[in-house]
C-alpha cells in the first residue's frame, strides 16, 4: 500500500500565448500546471479536486504523454514517463490508461463497441493474440456491466453511462496498473453517477488498480478517494487523507471550497457558515505574485504577495509567526499556506 | 387526473384540515403561476415522445419552488411551455393549463403572450454563453427589452442598463455594458443574464438549472443573489435543478419530475425528512454526500424509461424496488399523502409509516 507507483515532482505545463498573423511571436504563457509534486500509491485514489482553469486536466493529459511537459519529472515504478520513446513509450501506455469525460465525444461514432474496446489489442497485440480478442471483448463487457451481447451496437444506441463504462472497459483492456479518470462521472445524472462510481471502486479491488481520479465535485471526490490534493491556479494547495482534507482542511481555499458545497439537507439551512469568495479566479497567463490565492483569501498579508508559500506540513512551518494549533496529531498534513490554521465545522 | 392545482398556501402555516378536498383552497387565493393538467408531445421520426404527461404546479409571490428531475424527466420542457418558447413543431400541446394571475396563456393571443413574457414571467437559462448573443455588446441586450417594452429613450436604457448590473454586482458596470459577452466570465455571464431577466420587473422568475455550469464558490455567489432579489421583490421562483444539495439550501416547496409527471410534491423540509416516493427515496440515497464517506453508494437500477414507449402502470414500476402487480397495471394519481404533501404511488402509506 504504501509503495509508490507513481511519483510525479515539480511538474510544469505551460502553454504559449502567441500573436500576429505573418510574425508569431509568444506573448505571455498560460501557466496550466507550475509546480505540482505527489506520490500516488499502489491500490489507492488519489483525488484531485479544484475549480475550472485551476489544471488538473492538463495534468492528467501531461502524465498520459498526451501533452509534452515544460519541466518536472514523473516516475512510474522508477522509471522517468517523460525521457521514454518507442517501444518504451508503448510498454508503458499499457500500463497507464484513461478515463474521460464525456462519454458522448470520446467514443468515435462510426465504430461498434467491439471496436472500440478491441482496438487496443490492434495497437498492443502481444496481451492478446487475434483469436482471443472477441472472447476478451466479451468479458470487458460483462466486468464492465453491460451485455456481452452488445459487441455489435454503435455508441449512440446506448445511454450516457452505458458510454461511460465503454469507456472504462477500453481503459481496462490492456490490464493497466494506473487509471487516470478525468471527471469520470460529472456528465452524468445522480442515479447512473451513483452506478459508475460503484463500479469503478469495484474494479479498484477486483484488478488492484491504483486511481489519480480528477474531479470537480468534492462529494464524489471523497467518496472515492484515499488521499486527496486541492489544485488551485496550477498548484496542489493541500494534500492529505480524505479524513485531513474534508474533517481538519488548514487551507483557506480548501475551506471555501467546502463550505461552499451545498448540503442536501435543510434543517442545516443557515446553520452553517458559508465562506464566500469574491470575484473570479485569476488569469493563469499572470497569477498573482507570492500565494495565488492571496487575491481572494481574507486572510492575507503582506507576506502573502511576496513570499510563495511551499507545500509543506506546518508542523515544520518555515515561517515564523504562523500558528498551527497542534495538538491533533492526524490533522497535520501538507498545506500550501503562511498562515494555516484549522476552522471548526467547515463541513456540516 | 384532477384538473386542480395544489393546496395554495404555505405548509407551516396551514391549520389542520382534510387533505382530502385540496380543491376547496384553490378559489380563496388565485396562485401567482399555476400548471395544471400539461401534455406534451414530441413528433419525431422515431414515433410519438409523451414528453409531459400532466403536470401540475404551482408557485406564489415570495416562493420558491424547486423542480427536481433527471435529465429528460420534463424540467425544462414545462418552463419552456409556460414561457411560450416552446419549438412547436416537433412539439405539440395536446391537453392543460397555464394560468399566470387567473388567466389562461394557452388560449391567450400572441401579443398578449409576449407582454406576459417578461414582465409577468421571466426566464434564465443554464448556458449563459448561449443565451446571450455573441455580435451584440451586454448593455446593448439589456437596453433592447427597455427600448422595444418601455418606449426608453436610448441614454435612459443605457443608464438603467447600468443600475441593474449594479444590482447583480457586476464591478465597474459602467465600463462592462460595452463589453460583449465573451469577456465576461462564467459567473459575470450568467449575472448578466440575471440582470436582463430582471428588466422589466418580472413576477414569476423561472431558473432553469443556473448554476449547474459553475464552479461551486460561484456557485454559491449566484444562489445567495438570486434569493436576495427574489426576497427584496417579493418574486415567485421556479428552480428548475437536478442538485438535491442546492434545493435544500434555497427551496420552499419541492417537485418531483419522473417521465414527464410530478410524482411527488412537499415542502422542503418534510420530503427530505421522509421522502413520499420511492423514486425520490432512492434519489436521495443515490447521492454521494460531502459530509459521509460511504462504502457504497445505493443506486437506481436500470435507466429512465425512453419516452417513446413509457411503460404501463406507474413509469417507476421496472425500477422500483417495491413495486408489486398492481404497479404494473394501474397508473398511480397524485393523491394527498400527508397536510401538503401529495405523492404518486399505490404504496406511499407504507413509506409514511415507516421509518
Amino acid at each position: 500500500m504504501s509503495e509508490p507507483i507513481l511519483q510525479v515532482r515539480d511538474l510544469v505545463k505551460h502553454f504559449p500565448v502567441k500573436r500576429g498573423v505573418l510574425f508569431r511571436r509568444t506573448i505571455g504563457q498560460v501557466k496550466a500546471v507550475d509546480g505540482v509534486s505527489f506520490d500516488l500509491n499502489k491500490g489507492e485514489t488519489l483525488g484531485v479536486v479544484g475549480e475550472s482553469g485551476c489544471g488538473k486536466s492538463t495534468l492528467a493529459q501531461v502524465l498520459m504523454r498526451l501533452e509534452p511537459a515544460t519541466s518536472g519529472t514523473a516516475l512510474f515504478e522508477g522509471q522517468d514517463i517523460f525521457s521514454l520513446n518507442g517501444s518504451a513509450l508503448r510498454r508503458l501506455r499499457r500500463d497507464i490508461q484513461i478515463v474521460l469525460q464525456d462519454p458522448y465525444t470520446s467514443l468515435n461514432p462510426r465504430m461498434t463497441v467491439g471496436d472500440i474496446i478491441g482496438e487496443p489489442f490492434e495497437i498492443h497485440p502481444e496481451v492478446a493474440p487475434k483469436g482471443d480478442r472477441k472472447a476478451k471483448v466479451r468479458e470487458l463487457l460483462d466486468v464492465v456491466g453491460l451485455s456481452p451481447e452488445h459487441v455489435n451496437r454503435y455508441p449512440h444506441q446506448f445511454s450516457g453511462g452505458q458510454r461511460q463504462r465503454i469507456g472504462i472497459a477500453r481503459a481496462l483492456a490492456l490490464r493497466p496498473k494506473v487509471i487516470i479518470c478525468d471527471e469520470p462521472v460529472s456528465a452524468l445524472d445522480v442515479s447512473i453517477q451513483a452506478q459508475v462510481m460503484n463500479l469503478l471502486a469495484e474494479l479498484r479491488r477486483e484488478f488492484s488498480l491504483s486511481y489519480v481520479f480528477i474531479a470537480h465535485d468534492l462529494s464524489v471526490v471523497r467518496h472515492l478517494s484515499d488521499r486527496v490534493g486541492v489544485m488551485y491556479l496550477g498548484r496542489m494547495v493541500e494534500m492529505g487523507t480524505e479524513e485531513q482534507i474534508y474533517e481538519h482542511p488548514t487551507h483557506p481555499y480548501t475551506q471555501a471550497l467546502l463550505s461552499s458545497v451545498p448540503v442536501p439537507d435543510p434543517s442545516l439551512r443557515g446553520q452553517r457558515e458559508i465562506i464566500r469568495l469574491t470575484g473570479d479566479v485569476p488569469s493563469p497567463v499572470s497569477p498573482p505574485s507570492g500565494c495565488r490565492f492571496r487575491t481572494r483569501c481574507w486572510k492575507a498579508r503582506d507576506l502573502c504577495a511576496t513570499e510563495t508559500p511551499p507545500l509543506v506540513d506546518p508542523g515544520t512551518s518555515p515561517v515564523e509567526g504562523a500558528t498551527w494549533p497542534g495538538g491533533d496529531e492526524g490533522a497535520s498534513h501538507p498545506s500550501a499556506c503562511h498562515f494555516p490554521e484549522e476552522k471548526p465545522k467547515v463541513v456540516a | 387526473m384532477s384538473t386542480e392545482g395544489h393546496p395554495a398556501e404555505p405548509p407551516n402555516e396551514s391549520p389542520l384540515q382534510d387533505p382530502a378536498a385540496p380543491a376547496v383552497v384553490q378559489q380563496g387565493a388565485e396562485p401567482l403561476l399555476a400548471v395544471s393538467g400539461l401534455h406534451v408531445e414530441f413528433r419525431t421520426r422515431e414515433g410519438v415522445a409523451r414528453v409531459l404527461n400532466g403536470v401540475r404546479y404551482h408557485v406564489d409571490a415570495g416562493e420558491t419552488l424547486a423542480v427536481l428531475g433527471e435529465s429528460g424527466s420534463g424540467k425544462s420542457v414545462t418552463a419552456n411551455t409556460v414561457m411560450g418558447i416552446l419549438e412547436m413543431p416537433p412539439a405539440a400541446i395536446t391537453a392543460g393549463e397555464i394560468r399566470f394571475r387567473g388567466e389562461d396563456l394557452l388560449t391567450a393571443t400572441a401579443s398578449r403572450r409576449r407582454e406576459v413574457r417578461g414582465e409577468g414571467i421571466a426566464m434564465i437559462f443554464q448556458d449563459a454563453l448561449s443565451a446571450l448573443n455573441p455580435v451584440f455588446t451586454v448593455g446593448f441586450q439589456i437596453e433592447e427589452q427597455l427600448r422595444q417594452r418601455r418606449g426608453m429613450s436610448r441614454r435612459d436604457a443605457r443608464k438603467r442598463a447600468i443600475e441593474l448590473l449594479d444590482l447583480v454586482r457586476i464591478p465597474n458596470a459602467k465600463g462592462r455594458v460595452r463589453q460583449f459577452p465573451h469577456e465576461f466570465s462564467g459567473g459575470m455571464r450568467q449575472r448578466a443574464m440575471i440582470a436582463m431577466s430582471l428588466a422589466l420587473d418580472p413576477e414569476v422568475l423561472i431558473a432553469d438549472e443556473p448554476t449547474t455550469a459553475l464552479d461551486v464558490t460561484v456557485q454559491a455567489q449566484i444562489m445567495d443573489l438570486l434569493a436576495e432579489i427574489q426576497r427584496e421583490r417579493n418574486m415567485g421562483m421556479v428552480l428548475i435543478t437536478h442538485d438535491l444539495g442546492v434545493v435544500a439550501e434555497v427551496a420552499d416547496r419541492i417537485a418531483v419530475m419522473y417521465a414527464g409527471r410530478i410524482v411527488e410534491e412537499a415542502d422542503v423540509h418534510s420530503i427530505y425528512r421522509q421522502p413520499g416516493h420511492p423514486y425520490t427515496r432512492a434519489l436521495m440515497d443515490s447521492m454521494p454526500r460531502l459530509d459521509q464517506r460511504g462504502q457504497e453508494l445505493n443506486t437506481i437500477k436500470g435507466l429512465p424509461p425512453s419516452l417513446t414507449a413509457i411503460p404501463k402502470g406507474c413509469p417507476f414500476h421496472p425500477r422500483c424496488p417495491m413495486a408489486i402487480d398492481l404497479c404494473r397495471e394501474k397508473d398511480p394519481e397524485l393523491l394527498p399523502i400527508a397536510e401538503g404533501r401529495v405523492s404518486a404511488c399505490h404504496r406511499s402509506d407504507e413509506l409514511m409509516r415507516d421509518e
